[in-house]
């Protein structure tokens, strides 16, 4: 058999399924190569977490809500949105909750799904966010300590020793 | 850990034994894991860095998995070594690159890897040769959960394991199959194969993953969603995928073989001359030509090499290897003569008058 496209022999024999209707191609290698190369040309690079994420804010929000978005920050640990926008890793475990309508869609966007379905930890099954509320307790006592708040610092104590001593739930 | 000692053998992932080791390279599983108490890398404080090292590094000592793990403190290695490090697949290049308390703790096989303030406080690897998902998540998992007796991972009822990047959320789980596809770049069918995987979410990469150019046509499959699915359905829509790739490449490789033994042969052949007589080469060209070879050798082309010796070569002509072996540090001009020096002396080995040398 000849190739569809020169007096080549051909060599490829291509059944391309396009809208349920096969199409048989028979090309020689040179021509082959040309098709296969030829087909399907636009860039075949993932959507990055940044391009995602600008788009979908892009959509729906004035540049004022977004402005005003983007101060907001974790009381945690202090990342404004438009730091976790701009280098698209997040601060720490509390900014999920604190940042959840904004990263709800983001996640949907990147997993299409929004429920862990995989293992537990030993320690924590039920969350532990209350472990991460430990960062925010220890940069206070020490705020306290430094602004000689014996009174507050003391309470901010109990309060840590409170969470350090009750162990996380086991799954 | 003496890293010295690791120079001269080649590392568990070009082992070159295990199912359908001649395509399959290796397979790799990771699991991102974070303290709850400490906020993520991006803004932990040098003293917070400090102490995720310390917490972590007692507690994984403390679990002896698949032979005892050394603990390497990535932060007083010199940058040739973390390179070392880098090449071998033990630790990433964000985590060779970035500043501050690090390290990484290994198993003798290196099959383990424990890279502490990576982008997570905690990616743990797992790395077997060919096609070995199964057990490869058995040996994580138990890992995982013995660490995870010792310390509080930042975990969340709905959304699963907490991470730094909304990309990793969920299981916290990237599992990466590396493939050696020489005939699907030949025959050009490599990129549209590459297309029709992203439509089913899964990701390709080059050699030393993300951004990584796919040198010496080995690339890397693997999961791009981590959240929504169990573990083992994210490893079997991978292990699914792999056969299938596996049975294009033969199917490209006999093709070649029938429709254009002389071409393919020619460019085995050259291949193998290139590698076997050049004065300077640079890794680049090196890892090209290795592919050719490694190809012919897999088809009967070549005979008189070893598929073991040809997977060494790879790793020991990277740079960092290369100037560890031989002892000094050399710039790329030096290297590259060194390389070629290195490749003759082992592709020459039968031939009398240039084994010995140097």
């Amino acid at each position: 058999m000849k190739c569809q496209q020169c007096n080549k022999t051909a060599t490829f024999h291509i059944t391309e399924l396009t809208k349920g209707k096969p199409q048989e191609l028979h090309l020689c290698e040179e021509h082959a190569r040309q098709y296969l190369t030829q087909s399907e040309e636009e860039p075949a690079v993932a959507p990055s977490l940044a391009g995602v994420l600008a788009h979908q804010l892009a959509v729906g929000q004035t540049a004022e809500e977004l402005a005003k978005l983007d101060q907001r920050s974790c009381p945690v640990c202090g990342i404004t949105f438009y730091e976790f926008r701009n280098q698209g890793r997040l601060g720490c475990p509390y900014d999920y909750v604190c940042f959840k309508s904004e990263l709800e869609p983001l996640i949907i966007n990147i997993h299409g799904e929004t429920e862990h379905m995989g293992k537990k930890p030993a320690k924590g099954a039920e969350g532990t966010e209350n472990r991460t509320q430990l960062i925010r307790l220890r940069r206070e006592m020490k705020e306290a300590i430094g602004e000689e708040n014996y009174e507050r610092a003391s309470k901010l104590r109990d309060e840590i020793r409170a969470i350090e001593e009750s162990p996380p739930k086991t799954a | 850990m003496d890293l010295n000692e690791l120079v001269r053998t080649s590392g568990e992932w070009l082992r070159g034994s295990g199912p359908e080791s001649d395509i399959v390279i290796s397979s790799r599983i990771r699991l991102a894991r974070n303290l709850a108490e400490f906020p993520f890398i991006s803004r932990a404080s040098q003293s917070d860095r400090g102490e995720i090292e310390a917490v972590l590094r007692d507690r994984i000592l403390q679990i002896q998995e698949s032979g005892e793990l050394e603990y390497v403190n990535v932060n007083e290695l010199k940058g040739i070594d973390r390179q070392f490090l880098v090449e071998r697949q033990l630790i990433s290049r964000e985590h060779a690159e970035s500043e501050g308390a690090r390290g990484v703790a290994i198993d003798r096989h290196e099959q383990v890897s424990l890279m502490i303030n990576e982008e997570d406080h905690l990616r743990i690897q797992v790395m077997h040769s060919g096609l070995d998902l199964q057990s490869a998540w058995e040996q994580i998992d138990r890992i995982d959960s013995l660490v995870g007796e010792q310390v509080t991972f930042a975990y969340h009822s709905k959304l699963g394991f907490l991470t730094a990047c909304p990309t990793n959320v969920g299981t916290g789980l990237r599992v990466s199959v590396m493939l050696h596809l020489p005939a699907l770049v030949i025959t050009r069918q490599i990129d549209k194969v590459f297309r029709s995987l992203q439509k089913i979410s899964l990701a390709v990469r080059g050699l030393y993953g993300e951004g990584s150019q796919a040198m010496g046509d080995f690339y890397q499959i693997s999961n791009q969603i981590t959240l929504g699915k169990s573990e083992l359905e994210l490893i079997k829509q991978v292990g699914d995928i792999v056969p299938v790739l596996i049975d294009y490449e033969r199917r490209a490789r006999d093709f070649l073989v029938r429709e254009s033994h002389e071409n393919l042969h020619d460019k085995v052949s050259r291949a193998y001359g290139i590698l076997r007589t050049a004065q300077t080469i640079s890794s680049e060209e090196t890892m090209h030509l290795l592919s050719s070879v490694r190809m012919g050798v897999n088809l009967g082309l070549i005979n008189d090499l070893k598929i073991p010796t040809l997977n060494e070569l790879f790793i020991h002509t990277q740079p960092a290897h290369l100037q560890k072996l031989r002892g000094v540090e050399l710039d790329t001009a030096d290297r590259n003569i060194e390389r070629a020096r290195y490749l003759r002396r082992h592709l020459n080995k039968d031939d009398g008058d240039n084994s010995g040398k140097n």
